[in-house]
């Protein structure tokens, strides 16, 4: 059982040493001039103007917290993929049942975060209805 | 620890200290970093190496799953909401006396004292292992979960449902 | 000879490491020669000649540029977070070498793959989901607005696409019954549909699989970050995305695991839905051949090398074929387009399962009947929506231009 995943580690362990060989190497071998100018962060050859560490919109932050609630319901399936089909009758129409049940939660999910717009990038559309986005562009 | 005592390790036991030793270096560097970025790269790096020590105790799809649900997708949001907060290092205040710092120590000890007594000495004098030999395989686990713990199965959507609908409201700009 | 066939053959981790060795070493020669393929191939679909100096047909280009690479200055910018500059493109490199673990280019299991693991297909999915991290940490250290703008938008594209994938790979995974690359090839050597013994039932061939092809293919896409999903290195407005800071190796170690990754999708897609290491979708020995299932057998490398050459030629194709999508499309076509038939395929090929397991064939193709119908029925009402969101967004236009500032379109004509 072990001796399967030493194959996985030993092929974690080798990446890792040729990714690390890779990087280092070239700040071995290549010279090292530093002057302010090459130093500087890179915008177009102006002064860079304020901090880069801006704030950033909190949809990328819901789009990753989707992605994580989605993505563990899966994996609650992943396991039943692997006997569903070998099973006997009994198992296999309860399961399907109790999967169809699962999904259906998957589904609502999925079907408010459309309706609310949040996978929606457009500015004016996004999380409000399509008449408030025209409202508030008449009133401006 | 005597010299007879190491020369009847298992190959198994020095992967297992190899990990273990990569696990905790880790788990420290969460607590040490003072940037509050690279203690989340410290968090990822211990995962990862939980998931090989699952590995070593053939609970496959427990390992694999760390890696999915914790390094994939749980350690992305931690170190986007460290990028959204935009923190950068830490600047303490320098406390003469500090009760956090003796109340961490003497809980860390309490807890200590709890696992020594509780897991590790009664883990002693085990010899051979109870687990049936397909324990920590994808097919049992399936089949475990669509029989004796269906209830809690379906409670786990409805969970994770209420989840999805209180994250989109939180970041809803109009409530 | 014979210490060597003690070390890599009988001993457990020696034959492990033999089997990395195998799975790293053709890679990291292939990588060059990809690059030159696709520079190759890209100028003769854009009417150039490409780098045709260095070597035979500028076969070893690519190497030359990688050694001037390594003896590039490596500039590290003043306002950086060093540590984690500097680890940034090993990471980015990492999972795309660490993917291949499961995957097997050959019949014997002496040699391949390098760990039959009963997670294989999880395994994969877990270490691409590790990609994120690369491009994350190089936006972030680099303190440039164009590597944080690029960076933010490569993960939420690399974590949307990741579930749509999920989807494809696991109506796959139910279809096989397990998690397992190996069994997976040996599925697609049974009978085609169940019902010609002479065709291997390759999974692009069956009606599900094909959907599910088409999802993979294009999440692949995404997650290699390669043109028309290369928003992140978008170089018309983001200048070259999350690696704008990165000079010398470092920047080359971006664009090699980018092309390991593409290398070992293709071998995935060929793994799951073209039939593994398989030459061609027939069943030699039901046909009596022997011989030619032998020679099959052994040469099965070379013809799992060849899909993976086929794949990466696709890519390339793509690339030079289709514009980049706008932001707000890549995550329309992820979420709710892919996402959606994912899920739908899933649930399709569950009640396939189960209807054939009560009431045989018939059942599977009633199935499929009712499933082709549902989609039918949606996708006349997505098309009605859509046109409903068209007049909305003319509706939108008409308010703008009748607003005090905007000139008049006949003004702008005169």
């Amino acid at each position: 059982m072990l001796t399967n995943y030493v194959g996985i580690l030993l092929l974690v362990l080798v990446a890792a040493t040729l990714c690390a060989a890779m990087v280092t190497l070239s700040w071995v071998l290549g010279p090292k001039r530093v002057t302010p100018f090459k130093t500087s962060p890179y915008e177009c050859g102006v002064e860079p103007l304020g901090s880069a560490r801006e704030r950033f919109p909190i949809k990328f932050y819901l789009v990753a917290i989707i992605f994580i609630l989605f993505d563990i319901e899966v994996v609650f399936l992943w396991s039943w993929m692997t006997v569903f089909k070998s099973a006997d009758q009994q198992f296999q129409i309860f399961s399907y049942f109790e999967m169809l049940i699962y999904m259906a939660t998957w589904v609502l999910g999925y079907v408010y975060a459309i309706r609310v717009k949040a996978f929606d990038w457009d500015e004016t559309t996004s999380l409000e209805t399509h008449e408030g986005a025209i409202q508030s562009e008449v009133a401006a | 620890m005597n010299l007879e005592m190491i020369q009847s390790f298992t190959p198994a036991h020095f992967l297992f200290l190899a990990l273990a030793g990569i696990a905790a270096a880790t788990a420290v560097g969460v607590v040490a970093f003072n940037d509050p970025v690279r203690s989340a790269l410290c968090l990822v790096g211990n995962f990862f190496t939980l998931a090989f020590l699952y590995f070593t105790l053939n609970a496959e799809l427990l390992g694999i799953t760390q890696v999915v649900v914790y390094t994939g997708a749980i350690m992305v949001l931690f170190l986007f909401v460290l990028m959204l907060l935009n923190l950068g290092g830490v600047k303490m205040m320098k406390e003469k006396f500090d009760v956090k710092r003796v109340l961490g120590f003497g809980f860390g000890a309490l807890l200590l004292y709890v696992i020594g007594a509780q897991v590790i000495l009664p883990l002693n004098t085990i010899t051979t292992a109870k687990a049936a030999n397909d324990f920590g395989g994808p097919e049992m686990i399936g089949r475990a979960l669509f029989t004796t713990y269906v209830w809690p199965f379906e409670v786990a959507s409805i969970l994770l449902l209420i989840g999805v609908v209180g994250s989109i409201m939180l970041a809803k700009r109009k409530v | 000879m014979d210490w060597l066939r003690q070390v890599f053959w009988e001993n457990e981790v020696g034959n492990a490491l033999l089997r990395v060795l195998l799975f790293v070493l053709p890679i990291l020669t292939l990588v060059p020669g990809l690059i030159w393929w696709e520079r190759r191939l890209l100028s003769w679909m854009q009417d150039r000649i490409g780098p045709n100096r260095v070597g035979p047909f500028g076969l070893l280009q690519p190497i030359a540029d990688g050694v001037k690479l390594f003896f590039k200055e490596d500039i590290t910018p003043k306002a950086v977070d060093g540590l984690i500059y500097f680890i940034a493109p090993a990471v980015a490199l990492f999972p795309a070498f660490a993917l291949g673990a499961t995957l097997p280019w050959g019949p014997n299991l002496k040699l391949t793959p390098i760990a039959d693991v009963n997670i294989g297909v999880l395994y994969i999915m877990a270490i691409s989901s590790l990609g994120v991290y690369g491009v994350v940490l190089a936006g972030y250290a680099s303190n440039n607005k164009y590597s944080l703008l690029g960076g933010l938008r490569a993960s939420a594209q690399l974590i949307s696409y990741e579930l749509a994938m999920g989807m494809a790979l696991a109506s796959i995974v139910l279809a096989t019954g397990s998690l397992r690359l190996t069994d997976m090839v040996k599925a697609q050597e049974g009978p085609l549909w169940g019902a010609v013994p002479q065709v291997q039932n390759w999974f692009i061939f069956t009606p599900f699989g094909f959907i599910a092809a088409l999802i993979f293919a294009i999440c692949v896409i995404a997650e290699t970050n390669r043109a028309p999903f290369d928003l992140p290195e978008a170089e018309n407005e983001l200048i070259a995305g999350y690696h704008t800071e990165y000079s010398s190796m470092k920047f080359a170690v971006f664009f090699m695991g980018e092309y390991a990754a593409m290398f070992i999708f293709s071998g995935v897609f060929a793994t799951v839905f073209l039939g593994g290491w398989h030459a061609v979708p027939i069943n030699w020995s039901a046909l009596g051949m022997e011989q030619v299932a032998h020679w099959n057998g052994l040469l099965a490398p070379l013809f799992f090398l060849g899909k993976c050459a086929l794949g990466i030629t696709f890519f390339i194709w793509l690339r030079a074929t289709l514009p980049r999508l706008r932001y707000d499309q890549l995550m329309s076509l992820g979420w709710k387009s892919l996402l959606p038939m994912g899920v739908f395929n899933f649930i399709v090929v569950a009640t396939w399962i189960l209807t054939t397991s009560l009431y045989g064939i018939g059942g599977g193709i009633a199935t499929a009947v009712g499933a082709f119908a549902v989609i039918i029925f949606f996708t006349t009402r997505i098309a009605k929506s859509a046109n409903a969101n068209v007049e909305f967004l003319e509706k939108r236009t008409i308010t703008m231009e009748s607003g005090k500032g905007d000139p008049k379109p006949q003004e702008v004509n005169a």
